[in-house]
């Protein structure tokens, strides 16, 4: 049955019938990176150094030195990112079983209240409005959060920084127990730089989605693209993180696969 | 941007740089150490109290090898003067009629020294200041006794300073409170353009966005930790400027056991040592070509270190061993760019009132003070500025003993407290 499931499916591919949409955000040194307060530790952008470039440093090839914190660019975050997921089993990067790389999502399209508001918050309410319209989230599906906050190629209105500090959409505290609690989802994903909203510091508890999420052995994916391709449900997501030993996440390339006409 | 700022002729060559005559004796180069800073150093006795130059092995007057550089006031007559109107040296040929004269100092010895366009006939009273020249060597020049006079106002000398009037400037970080002086120093000194990089265009300082309604200022994307954002700026502006002042600084206070692990040391690296690599390596040979390039080329590199590089602050240990890093490489940059006359400037300022620097007592130097200090270094002839007197009192200890100094400030060190 497995063998005819997967010849089906590369036949599948072969011909067209499924489509693969690219979530990641290209890795350049531009790419904003997260911000904390400046005494505080912090993770390292992107950057690339060129080892040599067929010149006298290596005559017949091109190749760089790449460096960045483990959350950079598209990444995902393993539990033992946050310190509620810290003693669960296989909560890292190298330890997470592998099935989990490969999940349903369901996407909810929050671009237009996220349009008007930069703070607005996803709900139960709209979650279970969602769920009246598509069905129920199923148990083990990513639910990713569409803002279309991907299209803002301006650094600035990305990060989207005042004073009191970050303003990007994101899940209220209700919204993450219910996915997390009630409908056992494997995960929640973002466009912006944060699986949490810009002004989680302040919420109780702070950085929910964070807490609750890795709290319970799920994952995070955040910095995602191409969102508003993706049909509510339906779509299969292939988002491997690099093996690091003990890593708390790492840049991925997350793959969505489509069948042609959902 | 076109008034006031004469155009070269396109279709003609470029002049390469020429630098005047550089060998000097390993004595004569204690005359270079006191010019480095802007001080008339000369050889006294102390056996016999006997000022001497040119420099010696031994005293003149009674062959005691007991001499000592000292401090001079400069003051003197000018007995004589000539006018030379031919010379061997390409750097003279280039700049001939050249004025030189016999100078009778006050303490003592006759020196032969430029003269200053403003100076009176001989016999005059005049004062010797002491000069780096665009080989980096100290010469010695006759000014008139009126200390408004300056060395710039001389066409014949004026190369020997770096001054930013009508220069363009680029200020490598513009958002720091360091930064936002320097540019707004420079546009006050008469620069006719300002480009202030800034990097993490999401972070909008105070103060910063006031920058950009200065006429003379363009704000240009460049962070110094990334390579390629170096290089593209460089493509952009780099045959363009004439003087690199190097702002960007990353400044944590924590010693060895006051933080774990090595991000926070690897930030301050990357920015104050690659990122002096960095900038170097893009900007650099450009200066190098545009050297000589007509009224306003390229000029100078101005590096804003820390007092703290000649010996380590304990309580900021990782920031003094970024500073000390940067300041060796900024001595090869030195190096590197003497052939061509472009002098690199180093500024060792003591601590700054600036945020991280929170909890040094005072005295500090304000930003303000740290920019004016530079433009004033680039209008005279030196090369190493220690502005303020907690960066004169550090050198003068480091250069009394610096093992001295190494353990007054272990006393500074947090885990010496108990």
């Amino acid at each position: 049955m497995t063998t005819d499931a997967l010849t089906g499916f590369a036949a599948a591919l072969a011909a067209g019938q499924i489509r693969i949409v690219d979530l990641t955000q290209t890795l350049t040194p531009d790419f904003p990176q997260i911000g904390l307060p400046p005494e505080m530790g912090q993770s390292r952008p992107f950057r690339l150094e060129e080892v040599s470039h067929y010149d006298e440093r290596g005559p017949s090839w091109y190749w760089n030195n790449f460096s960045c914190g483990e959350h950079s660019g598209t990444h995902f975050d393993a539990p033992i990112h946050w310190i509620t997921g810290r003693n669960l089993p296989n909560n890292a990067t190298d330890t997470i079983p592998v099935a989990d790389f490969v999940a349903p999502a369901c996407v909810v399209d929050c671009s237009a209240e996220s349009a008007r508001d930069a703070d607005y918050l996803l709900t139960v309410d709209r979650l279970t409005a969602w769920e009246a319209e598509h069905g129920r989230i199923p148990a083990g599906s990513w639910v990713l959060m569409r803002t279309d906050w991907s299209k803002r190629t301006d650094p600035a209105a990305y990060q989207n920084y005042d004073e009191t500090g970050q303003h990007t959409p994101g899940p209220d505290v209700d919204a993450v127990r219910f996915l997390v609690d009630e409908r056992g989802v494997i995960g929640f994903g973002t466009e912006t730089i944060g699986t949490d909203a810009g002004q989680a510091a302040h919420f109780t508890p702070p950085y929910p989605c964070h807490s609750f999420m890795h709290g319970a052995g799920r994952y995070g994916l955040q910095c995602l693209a191409n969102l508003d391709q993706l049909p509510p449900t339906g779509a299969l997501i292939v988002a491997a993180p690099l093996k690091i030993r003990r890593g708390s996440g790492s840049p991925l390339r997350v793959l969505a696969l489509i069948a042609n006409g959902a | 941007m076109t008034g006031g700022v004469r155009r070269k002729n396109p279709i003609l060559k470029t002049r390469q740089p020429t630098l005047p005559p550089a060998l000097r004796s390993r004595v004569a180069l204690g005359m270079t150490a006191g010019a480095a800073v802007g001080r008339l150093d000369l050889q006294q006795c102390e056996q016999c109290g006997t000022v001497q130059y040119p420099a010696r092995e031994v005293c003149r007057s009674c062959l005691s090898g007991q001499l000592v550089w000292r401090p001079q006031d400069g003051l003197g007559t000018l007995l004589s003067e000539t006018v030379s109107r031919a010379s061997m040296e390409l750097y003279f040929r280039e700049r001939l009629p050249w004025r030189v004269g016999l100078v009778q100092l006050a303490a003592g010895p006759t020196v032969v020294a430029y003269v200053h366009a403003a100076c009176a006939a001989a016999p005059a009273d005049v004062r010797v200041e002491v000069a780096l020249d665009r080989a980096g060597q100290a010469v010695l020049v006759a000014m008139p006794l009126d200390a408004a006079v300056t060395l710039a106002e001389d066409p014949r000398l004026h190369d020997m300073t770096c001054d930013p009037t009508h220069r363009k400037i680029l200020v490598t970080d513009g958002k720091s409170e360091v930064g936002q002086a320097m540019v707004r120093a420079f546009a006050a000194a008469g620069a006719s353009q300002v480009w202030v990089g800034h990097a993490e265009p999401w972070k909008q300082p105070p103060g910063f966005a006031a920058l950009a309604e200065l006429p003379q200022v363009t704000l240009v994307p460049l962070d110094v930790t990334d390579g390629q954002s170096v290089t593209e700026l460089a493509g952009v502006i780099g045959g363009k400027v004439d003087i690199v002042v190097n702002t960007a600084d990353h400044h944590r206070t924590y010693g060895i056991a006051g933080r774990r692990g090595v991000e926070t040391a690897q930030a301050e690296m990357e920015v104050n040592y690659l990122g002096l690599l960095r900038l170097a390596q893009a900007f650099g040979p450009a200066l190098r070509g545009r050297a000589a390039d007509g009224d306003a080329g390229a000029v100078a590199w101005v590096n804003i270190l820390s007092i703290f590089a000649l010996a380590n602050f304990p309580p900021h240990g990782t920031y003094s061993a970024a500073q000390a890093a940067a300041l060796s490489l900024a001595q090869c940059l030195r190096a590197e760019m003497r052939p061509a006359g472009i002098r690199v400037v180093n500024v060792f300022p003591g601590p700054v009132d600036e945020p991280w620097n929170q909890l040094v007592l005072p005295p500090k130097i304000a930003p303000k003070g740290l920019a004016d200090a530079v433009v004033k270094a680039l209008k005279a002839t030196v090369e190493d500025v220690y502005p303020d007197p907690v960066a004169r009192d550090w050198l003068e200890r480091w250069r009394a003993d610096p093992k001295t100094l190494e353990r007054e400030l272990m006393a500074a060190s947090p885990s010496s407290a108990g």
